[in-house]
């Protein structure tokens, strides 16, 4: 289906969507059913979860843990504030790379269109400073895959 | 050409919290020192001072609008901050990708009785 799109908005936001061929029930569920976002959430190539906890209810909390090949891991706790199957879901998550990150507030809505679904992800900063911090190390992290691309290509 | 980035210098400015704070204020858009110095609680010339720094590493660029000069992104830091965005767009895509794959092989009738639309 569609790219992710993503984009920075005001002061403490991040947005993203992403149109998916199954409708909202199957998306929602793919977000909330432990055995289900076992298989997806994975990030890059050669990391697994083998640790997946998901209490998908209001004040319910959740812990998925990442592991590579090589032994190195981290993992993201977080809590729910609201579960509208199968159209909303608001919660609060950190990572722990070890160090924790600051609280990201997360809204995700599942629209029905035409037979798909229209996901966004409304990420919210607790403040200015925070996404500042945030902005000055992916610009960090920016330079330096330029830089090395750059190196690559001498 | 002339928005060179000092790549040493750059990351050594963004060491710094009230300059991480500058530059990701004017990723918004562009500003007077003036305005830049109102919600910090820093003088104008302190505030200068660290703008100096931004431009020396070439994270900022500014230019003269009559009396004022307002300041902005430099290229460099502005394709940083897009290839970071990217970056980031393309590790969650990974996810998406995926997440298409375990979708399609999803029974939608499974456990909910099998409701149609």
């Amino acid at each position: 289906m569609s790219k992710l799109t993503l984009k920075t908005e005001g002061d403490t936001h991040i947005v993203g969507t992403r149109r998916f061929a199954a409708p909202p029930e199957a998306v929602y569920r793919a977000h909330t059913e432990a055995e289900l976002i076992q298989k997806w959430l994975l990030g890059p190539d050669g990391w697994t979860m083998p640790v997946c906890i998901n209490e998908a209810k209001p004040g319910g909390k959740f812990r998925y843990e990442w592991r590579n090949s090589k032994g190195e891991g981290f993992h993201i706790t977080g809590e729910f504030l609201e579960l509208k199957p199968f159209s909303r879901i608001v919660h609060v998550e950190r990572m722990f790379l070890p160090e924790r990150t600051p609280d990201n507030h997360v809204e995700t809505t599942f629209e029905a269109e035409g037979g798909g679904t229209l996901m966004t992800i409304r990420m919210t900063l607790p403040d200015e400073q925070t996404r500042a911090a945030m902005l000055a190390t992916g610009m960090e992290r920016g330079m330096e895959a330029s830089y090395a691309r750059l190196e690559g290509m001498i | 050409m002339q928005e060179r980035l000092n790549l040493d210098a750059a990351f050594s400015a963004l060491a710094d919290p009230t300059r991480r704070a500058i530059l990701a204020r004017l990723a918004s858009g562009e500003l007077t020192v003036m305005e830049l110095a109102r919600p910090f609680e820093m003088t104008q010339p302190a505030i200068s001072q660290h703008l100096k720094v931004l431009e020396d590493a070439g994270l900022v660029t500014s230019r003269v609008d009559g009396t004022r000069r307002p300041r902005r992104l430099a290229s460099p830091a502005i394709e940083a901050m897009d290839q970071w965005l990217e970056m980031l767009r393309n590790a969650l895509e990974a996810n998406y990708s995926r997440l298409d794959a375990v979708l399609a092989g999803m029974n939608p009738s499974r456990k909910r009785g099998g409701k149609k639309r």
